[in-house]
């Protein structure tokens, strides 16, 4: 399996990297030998077979219904690059 | 999708300029679950906060912040999932479903695609005069809400709030089984209900709590499904039926005139009275999918399926047949009573003194009309269950006429009080002491002679002669005896 280069750029856009024109080939070269060597796997028969979820067995925690934290805008602001008031701002987004 | 089979009355039909068509439609709500914690993090769902209070750092998305689900919104699902008689998947998983927005800090909504914690079930809708339809639902699953983007404070500025950000909702997938706008308000409704009943949704579409992505497509009665188009977050059960009513007659117009519908998002403008298209969110359809690596498949135990199975209350429908059945009221008003569950158990308390046919009718006439007016809930309601039975046992006992009832309701509402404590302080005992009517008889047919003369001609006078017998008792006569006496003395 392989992918084309307008494949590479789609990817980039959605995952909101810049990726220059030069770097295309290079990225391409790079994501078909990762799919190549994942590719390996399906040479396996894995019918029949649970996937696999965790090499421990444990089960998922699960926390009571309780407010136990939040109540401090200033700690979630304190990275904010812009802000005004206790509002997060960015570039404006609008449909 | 599979093919609908339901045929359509007619008059659900659209007529076009090359015939009927018929209107399609599925939906997918969007319940926020009804919890104190958000749905991986301790912090608050309390609405109305201050920006950015009821956020912890998993909402915000700082790095290595780990979601841990909350054990109640897992109830709360189930519990949605057995009023709906669904299946229960005792083994589901979360996704991660990734898009770019900033009020979206993780870059992903944590949701369930593969492996929703609810499978099929269904949900019967009345249409009223006796008519019903089962709408098939596909699937309920978990996930996060996202926080709130403000564009109109400043011009090339957005403020994001996260205060909603994980926030835990449901998304209910009804089947393509609806064929009207009324169909799918009727739908909405009732799904409304029975959240509101178990108590999983507030259902407040002013809140944003309760809010639909409608799928419209349209197509000749009998022929294969037509492309369809989604209208984003439609959020009042009015604004759904004009969306639908709408985008169907947008859909018509394009393929009467040879067009084709291309399948996209679309967005409902109420003030315009039109749905357009949101190209913008094309691209992000692409949503790659992948199981979250962060959580664990969820396993519940059948055992505690059971439990939140047993502590059900009792479901709308339910009710609504014992209603019809142990207190004999209509099928209409057995479905007003038991629209909210609130509201069934007033009845039912109010039922308890007496006549449940003259219960129901105060109830819904008098109290619900009173309150729909003045914009309050049945919590609020002046006029307690005890107060409305007494008084409706004071009518059944005969005790007070039906016109006094009204004016001492008036007195309950405004100033309160024992109900039969204030038919006796107020002096609004029905009379019913045969010598008392007669007499206020007597000098009414002495007053009117020329009446007494033209009522042997026309029998019908009566009436005028009864209406000021009651008058002159203060509406305390019993209006039966008045007329029983009138008609001896008057010898009509």
């Amino acid at each position: 399996m392989s992918v084309d280069e307008s494949t590479v750029r789609r990817v980039a856009k959605l995952a909101r990297i810049a990726v220059e024109d030069h770097e295309v080939a290079k990225l391409k070269g790079e994501l078909d030998a990762i799919l190549a060597f994942v590719e390996e796997l399906s040479e396996l028969d894995v019918d029949g077979v649970e996937p696999m979820t965790g090499v421990t067995p444990v089960s998922i925690r699960l926390r009571e219904d309780a407010v136990t934290d939040g109540e401090n805008a200033e700690r979630v602001l304190q990275n904010a690059p812009a802000r005004e008031g206790d509002f997060f701002v960015v570039p404006k987004v609008v449909e | 999708m599979n093919a609908p089979s339901r045929v359509p009355a007619s008059s659900k039909l659209i007529p076009g300029a090359t015939g009927d068509w018929e209107v399609v439609i599925g939906m997918e709500i969007h319940a926020q679950v009804t919890s104190e914690a958000k749905l991986f993090s301790g912090s608050s769902t309390g609405f109305g906060a201050p920006p950015n209070s009821h956020v912890s750092l998993v909402d915000a998305a700082m790095p290595g912040m780990l979601p841990v689900l909350n054990h109640e919104c897992v109830r709360q699902a189930i519990r949605s999932g057995l009023a709906i008689n669904a299946q229960i998947n005792l083994v589901s998983t979360f996704d991660r479903k990734n898009y770019f927005y900033p009020d979206l800090p993780q870059g992903y909504q944590i949701s369930q695609y593969k492996s929703p914690i609810v499978g099929e079930g269904e949900v019967t809708v009345d249409l009223g005069e006796g008519e019903s339809i089962v709408v098939g639902v596909e699937r309920i699953h978990l996930e996060q809400d996202a926080g709130k983007s403000i564009h109109d404070q400043d011009p090339k500025l957005s403020f994001v709030d996260l205060n909603r950000s994980g926030v835990a909702l449901m998304e209910i997938v009804s089947k393509p089984d609806l064929r009207s706008s009324e169909e799918a308000k009727a739908y909405v409704t009732k799904l409304r209900t029975i959240l509101r009943y178990i108590g999983a949704c507030d259902g407040d579409m002013d809140k944003g709590n309760l809010r639909a992505d409608v799928n419209v497509s349209v197509r000749k009665p009998g022929a294969p499904l037509g492309t369809r188009c989604e209208i984003k977050n439609v959020n009042s059960i009015r604004f759904i039926g004009q969306a639908i009513e709408i985008e169907a007659r947008r859909q018509i117009e394009i393929l009467e005139d040879g067009g084709t519908i291309d399948q996209e998002t679309r967005l409902f403008d109420p003030s315009k009275g039109e749905t357009r298209s949101m190209r913008s969110k094309e691209e992000a359809h692409d949503y790659r999918y992948f199981p979250d690596p962060d959580l664990l498949p969820l396993k519940i135990a059948q055992a505690e399926v059971d439990e939140l199975r047993a502590a059900l209350p009792e479901l709308p429908d339910a009710k609504k047949t014992r209603f019809i059945a142990d207190y004999g009221v209509t099928p209409y008003d057995a479905m007003v009573l038991t629209l909210e569950r609130e509201s069934a158990d007033f009845f039912e308390a109010v039922a308890k003194h007496g006549d449940p046919k003259l219960a129901a009718n105060w109830t819904i006439n008098e109290l619900f009309g009173r309150l729909n007016k003045q914009g309050l809930a049945i919590e609020a309601s002046p006029v307690s269950a005890a107060q409305l039975g007494g008084l409706i046992s004071l009518v059944s006992e005969g005790v007070i006429s039906g016109k006094i009832a009204k004016d001492l309701f008036e007195i309950l509402w405004t100033e309160g009080g024992d109900p039969r404590e204030l038919v006796e302080s107020r002096g609004l005992r029905q009379v019913t002491d045969v010598g008392a009517i007669e007499k206020v008889c007597d000098e009414v047919i002495a007053a009117n002679p020329e009446k007494v003369a033209q009522a042997k001609a026309k029998p019908t006078l009566i009436g005028w002669f009864v209406g000021q017998v009651m008058k002159a008792s203060g509406g305390k006569a019993n209006p039966q005896a008045v007329n029983d006496l009138l008609k001896r003395k008057l010898e009509i």
